[in-house]
This record gives C-alpha cells, sequence and structure tokens, in this order.
C-alpha cells in the first residue's frame, strides 16, 4: 500500500505550487488624542514615533482638549497640576519623604502648577525628550497624518490657521471612522 | 542565531536579521542588504548615513536611533524617511551590520 502511494506523492510534489502572493498590507495604527496636560500628550508622540520607525502608518486625530497640542497659541505651554494627582510625590521636588503626596491644599496655590510643569519639563530635557512642538513636527516629517475633530473646534470657537502646520483637515467624527478602516486605534 | 553568507562572505545573523559581529560586516555586505532591503542602489547621502551609524555604532557600542542620527548626522527626518522608506533607523542598522536600535526617541 505504502508502495504505491510513494510515487504518487512524489509526483505531486514537483507540481509547481500555485504561490498567491498577497499584496503588501502595511499595518495601521491611529490615536485619539482627548487630553490637554502635559503627561498626556506625550504618550502618542512616543508611540507614534516608535509606530513610524517600524514602517507603521500613523493617524493622529485630536478631539476636544487634545486639541491644545496643535493649537499653536497652546502647544509650548501644556501643563500638569499637582490637584487631585495621587501619583505626584513629594520625593519628586527632591525631599526624601517616600510615598507622601503633595498636599492637596498646597496644590491650590498660585504657581503651584507652573511649578510641577517645570519639574516635569526640566527632567524630560535631561533625558533630552522632545518637546511637544518638537516631537509633533518629527511625526509629521516621517509622515503622521494629523486631523482636528470638527464638533471640538466648533466648540471651542477655533480655525484651522490655529493649528500648527501638518495638521491636514478639520474632518468629523465619521470621516475619522472612514479614514481609519482597518486600523487599530488607541484612545488617550 | 544562525550564520548567513552574504556577498560571498560567512557572517553571523539573529533571528530579526541584524547582524551580530559590525567587525564582519564590510561595504559589499551593506549594498547586499540594501537590495534585500528594499533600496537598490545606495547613493552618497545613503553612504553619508551608513559612515555615521557605523562610527557611532563602533564607538558607543549601539545603533544610533533615528533621532541620534538627525541630531547628530545632519540628515533631517524627512530625508531619512525618503532613503530609508519605512523604519530608517531599523534599516540603516541593518546594512551597516549593527544591532537593533534602542531607545524610545
Amino acid at each position: 500500500m505504502i508502495e504505491t502511494m510513494t510515487p504518487t506523492l512524489t509526483k505531486m510534489a514537483v507540481v509547481p505550487e500555485m504561490v498567491v502572493t498577497p499584496e503588501e498590507t502595511t499595518r495601521k495604527l491611529a490615536f485619539i488624542c482627548s487630553k490637554g496636560t502635559l503627561d498626556m500628550a506625550y504618550p502618542a508622540l512616543v508611540m507614534g514615533w516608535a509606530a513610524l520607525g517600524n514602517g507603521i502608518d500613523v493617524t493622529i486625530f485630536f478631539t476636544f482638549w487634545g486639541l491644545d497640542m496643535i493649537n499653536k497659541a497652546r502647544i509650548d505651554h501644556l501643563e500638569i497640576a499637582p490637584v487631585a494627582n495621587t501619583s505626584m510625590k513629594m520625593t519628586m521636588m527632591g525631599v526624601d519623604t517616600g510615598n507622601l503626596g503633595i498636599p492637596q491644599i498646597a496644590g491650590v496655590l498660585p504657581g503651584m502648577t507652573a511649578f510641577a510643569t517645570k519639574l516635569m519639563k526640566d527632567k524630560m530635557e535631561k533625558l533630552q525628550v522632545p518637546t511637544v512642538r518638537e516631537y509633533l513636527q518629527m511625526l509629521v516629517d516621517a509622515g503622521a497624518k494629523l486631523y482636528a475633530c470638527k464638533m471640538s473646534v466648533d466648540m471651542m470657537g477655533l480655525q484651522k490657521e490655529d493649528f500648527v502646520e501638518g495638521v491636514q483637515d478639520i474632518v468629523t467624527a465619521a470621516d475619522f471612522m472612514d479614514m481609519t478602516d482597518g486600523a487599530q486605534i488607541i484612545f488617550i | 542565531m544562525a550564520s548567513r553568507t552574504i556577498a560571498g562572505k560567512q557572517v553571523q545573523m539573529n533571528d530579526e536579521g541584524f547582524m551580530t559581529d559590525p567587525n564582519e560586516w564590510n561595504k559589499e555586505i551593506a549594498v547586499e542588504i540594501a537590495r534585500e532591503e528594499g533600496i537598490a542602489d545606495l547613493t552618497l547621502t545613503h553612504w553619508k548615513v551608513i559612515d555615521f551609524c557605523r562610527q557611532d555604532g563602533l564607538s558607543s557600542g549601539k545603533a544610533p536611533t533615528l533621532r541620534r542620527i538627525t541630531t547628530q548626522a545632519g540628515i533631517s527626518t524627512k530625508e531619512m524617511f525618503t532613503l530609508f522608506p519605512k523604519g530608517p533607523a531599523k534599516k540603516v542598522a541593518k546594512i551597516s551590520g549593527l544591532g537593533k536600535p534602542e531607545g524610545c526617541v
């Protein structure tokens, strides 16, 4: 039985395979940036940059407070507030107090938000992390497509001229759905 | 880890296709890997980047990140993506016989 099968199998093996080469598909990532604080601006920038560096298509959609990240007047002034931020500890200010948080009452004092922001910016500068404006420009240069959410833009009374270079258009949520067909979506 | 023959020379390579010993590299190997990566001809500008990466990689012991290349070698991000499309730092590291670049920026 085996002897009769073997020649058949050998014959099958020499028949050229019908190789169907699928068109090369590029992985696509889409970020939705909805926050305007300094700490929440970075995740999409860092991951978007890593994605572009791996040959992945990147689209970023800015909505609500996320518009601050592309607003010319706001991009250099994103801040981080110690109030209601349970992760912000005294140790970050150089006081060796373990898990002791920055007292909320201190957080509301004038200048505390500016102080916390400066601390974070200084730390990032030391690590040679680019500023939000520079990072965004790097992403645009690397081919990322940026869009602003129409409803938020209307709500905040902004126009396309208010945004940094590289923002391609102001689009609706439905447009976003169309342009991110097949993409992995990350909401921040 | 496997060894492969590229441009007539036996070299050590890891699973991701990065050479593991930068000293085994030569220019013919670079041309061959570039071709495999979809870059048919290496221009003078390509070589400028490769030369920088070789120098930087050998002195620091690790492949430069894209940010490092753009800030130190005087090549813009846009240019890098044109020269080495789809993942420039990784591509140039492969072509330069270095490991995979590490770092978030």
